[in-house]
């Protein structure tokens, strides 16, 4: 295969734009794909302060990495899950990353600074292992992003878990989901800071052979919490599809956020926010949803020690 | 040829196998789900590889709750 700009040897087939590409024009397209969203759904300005939510995937990595070519200053933060050898290795590969770069990067400890980890989460209370990181990682990136004075919380949500999210909305045919999934999260008065997802017209795949062609090491192994789980099964069988009809996934994502997504704008409904009376960050109840988990954990936690 | 696989990292022989796509559907792995590797190069799905090759299979799946 050739490059269609160069027709030197390509090193990556995109057969939803029909295309092939050899490795500095690959990086080229990357770069002007996420341009152009950012520009599209006016994420955000030169101006603004950005902090960027960094796993040490390919994806947080990849877009860091992409974001700082394009030329914005982007600050990152990592939130340490406790998750044995996959977390020390996870933040190993962002600490190397954003050092090399000279990249500002926070570091927050769940275990160490809020005293529980996600496998210590999972089995103190009803939530699974993923449910507990997700709404830690939305609590603890909007905390850090208020307190630090940021204007914008970047993600590094791509194609496919966007599209993996919809169909996983779809099946359950979930209204109130189906008119929140956006590109765009507006902020919020009540405290939420408003969060956007650049990659969303890169797939999966293309994150990883950039992060490959740029040298960038990233944790490759699943975290041993999520195996097998529901997002990943409904990407595998996405994959499955996109492989006989290429562009599917995007068809998909896109056709939504155009076409389909108005069709429930009457589920968005306005839901009043109202500071949390343990931590004062922007809830619909009472008590926040991450409030109520630390407690039952640490309640657990030390009825166990003291068993 | 030794072939590297991921999540968890294990290596395997595999035999008769002449270009990438040959490779994908011996192992019946669906190409869109990862990368192919050799020597830090990606490789497209045309590309000859060899008995004395160390490819690697990267699958690109991750994340659990995004």
């Amino acid at each position: 295969m050739k490059c269609k700009v160069c027709r030197d040897r390509a090193v990556i087939q995109v057969r939803r734009h029909n295309a092939n590409f050899c490795a500095p024009h690959f990086v080229d397209h990357i770069h002007r794909q996420v341009e152009k969203t950012i520009h599209h759904y006016r994420m955000f300005r030169p101006s603004d302060r950005l902090v960027l939510g960094v796993s040490g995937g390919k994806d947080s990595l990849a877009l860091w990495d992409i974001l700082t070519e394009l030329g914005y200053r982007v600050d990152g933060v990592y939130l340490h899950l406790g998750i044995g050898e996959y977390s020390s290795d996870s933040l190993r590969f962002t600490q190397e990353f954003a050092e090399s770069r000279g990249l500002d990067l926070k570091i927050v400890d769940l275990p160490t600074d809020v005293g529980f980890s996600i496998p210590q989460a999972a089995a103190a209370t009803a939530r699974t292992a993923c449910s507990a990181c997700g709404l830690s990682k939305r609590y603890i990136l909007n905390q850090v992003a208020a307190e630090g004075g940021y204007d914008v919380l970047v993600m590094g949500h791509n194609l496919d878990d966007e599209a993996a999210t919809l169909f996983g909305n779809v099946l359950q045919w979930n209204p109130e989901y189906l008119a929140r999934q956006a590109p765009v999260l507006p902020a919020d008065d009540g405290g939420l800071i408003r969060k956007v997802k650049p990659l969303i017209r890169v797939a999966e795949r293309e994150t990883a052979a950039y992060a490959v062609i740029r040298g960038i090491e990233y944790e490759v192994e699943e975290c041993p919490m999520a195996a097998g789980n529901t997002i990943n099964r409904y990407k595998e069988w996405l994959n499955a599809l996109e492989e006989q009809s290429p562009g599917l996934k995007a068809n998909f994502l896109f056709g939504f956020l155009d076409r389909g997504q108005p069709a429930f704008a009457s589920h968005r409904g306005s839901v009043e926010l109202a500071a949390c009376a343990e931590c004062g960050q922007p809830t619909t109840g009472e008590v926040c949803a991450f409030c109520r988990l630390r407690r039952q954990t640490l309640v657990k936690i030390s009825s166990r020690a003291a068993s | 040829m030794k072939v590297i696989l991921r999540q968890p990292r294990r290596e395997i022989e595999v035999e008769g196998v002449s270009k990438v796509a040959d490779l994908f559907k011996q192992l019946d792995l669906v190409p869109e789900s990862y990368l192919v590797i050799r020597d830090g190069e990606l490789l497209t799905i045309d590309m000859p590889v060899g008995p004395d090759d160390v490819i690697e299979l990267r699958p690109v799946i991750s994340g659990g709750s995004p």
